[in-house]
C-alpha cells in the first residue's frame, strides 16, 4: 500500500508537469485552424526571437531586415525598435492598406521582419493579418518578431535598441 | 523509518512545486518601466471625450483608479464592465476611475465608450502620456492613487480583478 501511495503521488507529480508544459507550449504552437487575423495562424517557422532579431540589427550584415511595426501608432511614438518603420494598424483596413503601400516598391525577396507588441502574443491583432497580406501578395522572406507579452517586457526591457517619435 | 510519513512528505513536495510551477508559469511578465510606486502620482490635464477638463489634481481627497487601455486591447475590454461596475459601487465612497485611452482614432473609443456605457471620464493619451506614468508599452496599465495623491498600487499587464478590487477597497473610507 506504501508502494502504491509512492507511486500514484509521483505519477499525478508527472502528469501535472505534463500538463504545464502542453500548456505552455500550446501559446506557441500556431493553429492551422486559427483564423488569419489571430497570431496563432502564423507559422513557427515565420517566428523569430527577440535575441535573434537584435543579434541580426547590430551586425553591419547588409542583409539587414526592414523592420516595420504594425500595430499601434501612440505606443510605436513612445518607443519602438531601432531602425523600425511605422506601418500599421495591422487589424484596421487603412492600416493594412498603409502596410501595402510601404512594400509595393520592394522586391518579394525583401527580408522584412513585422512586429507589434502590443499585448501577449495570443491576444494581438494585429500581426496575422499582417503577415498574411504580406504573404498573399508574394512576400517570400517575411518573419514575425515573437513577443510574448509586450515590447516593453520582451525588449526594451532587456535592453534591446529602441527610438522615440513617430 | 515510518514510511507513511516519508510518502506524505513526497507528496507534498510534488504539490509544493507544482504550485511553484503554476505560479511561475502563469505570472504575467512585467515590463520593469520606471516604477511610480509610493511617489506623487504625476499630474495632467486633459479634455475628456466630452470635452470636460479633466484634471487629476481635481480629484484629490478620492481614490482614483488610473487605467490606460485601448480597443484593441482585448484583456482591457474585458476589465472595463468591472470598472464601470466599480465606480457605480464605490463611487459614493470616494473612488473615482479615469481611462487614458492609447488609441490612434478617438472615434474607436468613442463607440466603445458608449456601447459598455462608461461612466467615468475617459480621455485620448499619447506618448508623452505613456512617458508620464513610467512607459506604457503594453496594455493594460492601471494605477490606484490613493486620497493625498500617493500611487499605491500599479499593475502591469492581464491582472486578477479581485486582486485590485481587494486593494482598492482598502484605500477607500469605511462606508
Amino acid at each position: 500500500m506504501r508502494f502504491c501511495l509512492i507511486r500514484r503521488s509521483g505519477t499525478v507529480a508527472v502528469l501535472a508537469m505534463l500538463f504545464i508544459v502542453h500548456s505552455y507550449s500550446l501559446a506557441q504552437i500556431p493553429d492551422s485552424a486559427a483564423p488569419p487575423e489571430s497570431a496563432l495562424s502564423i507559422p513557427n517557422a515565420q517566428l523569430l526571437q527577440p535575441e535573434e532579431l537584435n543579434r541580426l540589427l547590430q551586425t553591419g550584415d547588409s542583409d539587414k531586415p526592414l523592420v516595420l511595426q504594425i500595430g499601434s501608432h501612440v505606443l510605436y511614438a513612445e518607443s519602438h525598435i531601432q531602425g523600425a518603420e511605422y506601418a500599421g494598424p495591422g487589424s484596421q483596413p487603412a492600416g493594412l492598406q498603409q502596410l501595402q503601400q510601404r512594400v509595393a516598391s520592394l522586391s518579394r525577396q525583401t527580408f522584412i521582419v513585422l512586429y507589434c507588441g502590443c499585448c501577449p502574443w495570443n491576444r494581438c491583432p494585429n500581426v496575422g493579418p499582417a503577415f498574411w497580406q504580406l504573404h498573399d501578395l508574394g512576400f517570400t522572406r517575411v518573419k514575425v518578431l515573437y513577443i510574448a507579452d509586450n515590447l516593453g517586457a520582451d525588449w526594451v526591457n532587456k535592453g534591446y535598441p529602441v527610438e522615440h517619435g513617430r | 523509518m515510518n514510511a507513511a510519513p516519508s510518502a506524505l512528505r513526497r507528496l507534498l513536495l510534488a504539490g509544493s512545486l507544482l504550485g511553484v510551477c503554476f505560479g511561475a508559469c502563469g505570472a504575467h511578465a512585467a515590463f520593469a518601466a520606471e516604477s511610480l510606486l509610493h511617489k506623487q502620482a504625476p499630474e495632467f490635464v486633459r479634455r475628456d471625450l466630452n470635452h470636460k477638463k479633466l484634471d487629476l489634481n481635481a480629484f484629490r481627497g478620492k481614490v482614483v483608479l488610473l487605467n490606460f487601455w485601448a480597443t484593441w486591447c482585448a484583456p482591457c475590454q474585458f476589465e472595463m464592465p468591472r470598472f464601470v461596475a466599480w465606480q457605480s459601487r464605490y463611487g459614493p465612497r470616494g473612488l473615482q476611475v479615469i481611462g487614458i485611452s492609447m488609441d490612434d482614432d478617438p472615434a474607436l473609443v468613442r463607440k466603445l465608450y458608449e456601447k459598455l456605457r462608461v461612466n467615468y471620464p475617459i480621455a485620448m493619451g499619447d506618448e508623452k502620456m505613456g512617458e508620464l506614468y513610467g512607459g506604457v508599452l503594453g496594455l493594460p496599465v492601471t494605477y490606484l492613487i490613493d486620497m493625498n495623491g500617493e500611487v499605491r498600487a500599479e499593475y502591469r499587464g492581464e491582472m486578477d480583478l479581485n486582486t485590485i478590487e481587494m486593494q482598492m477597497k482598502l484605500l477607500l473610507p469605511h462606508p
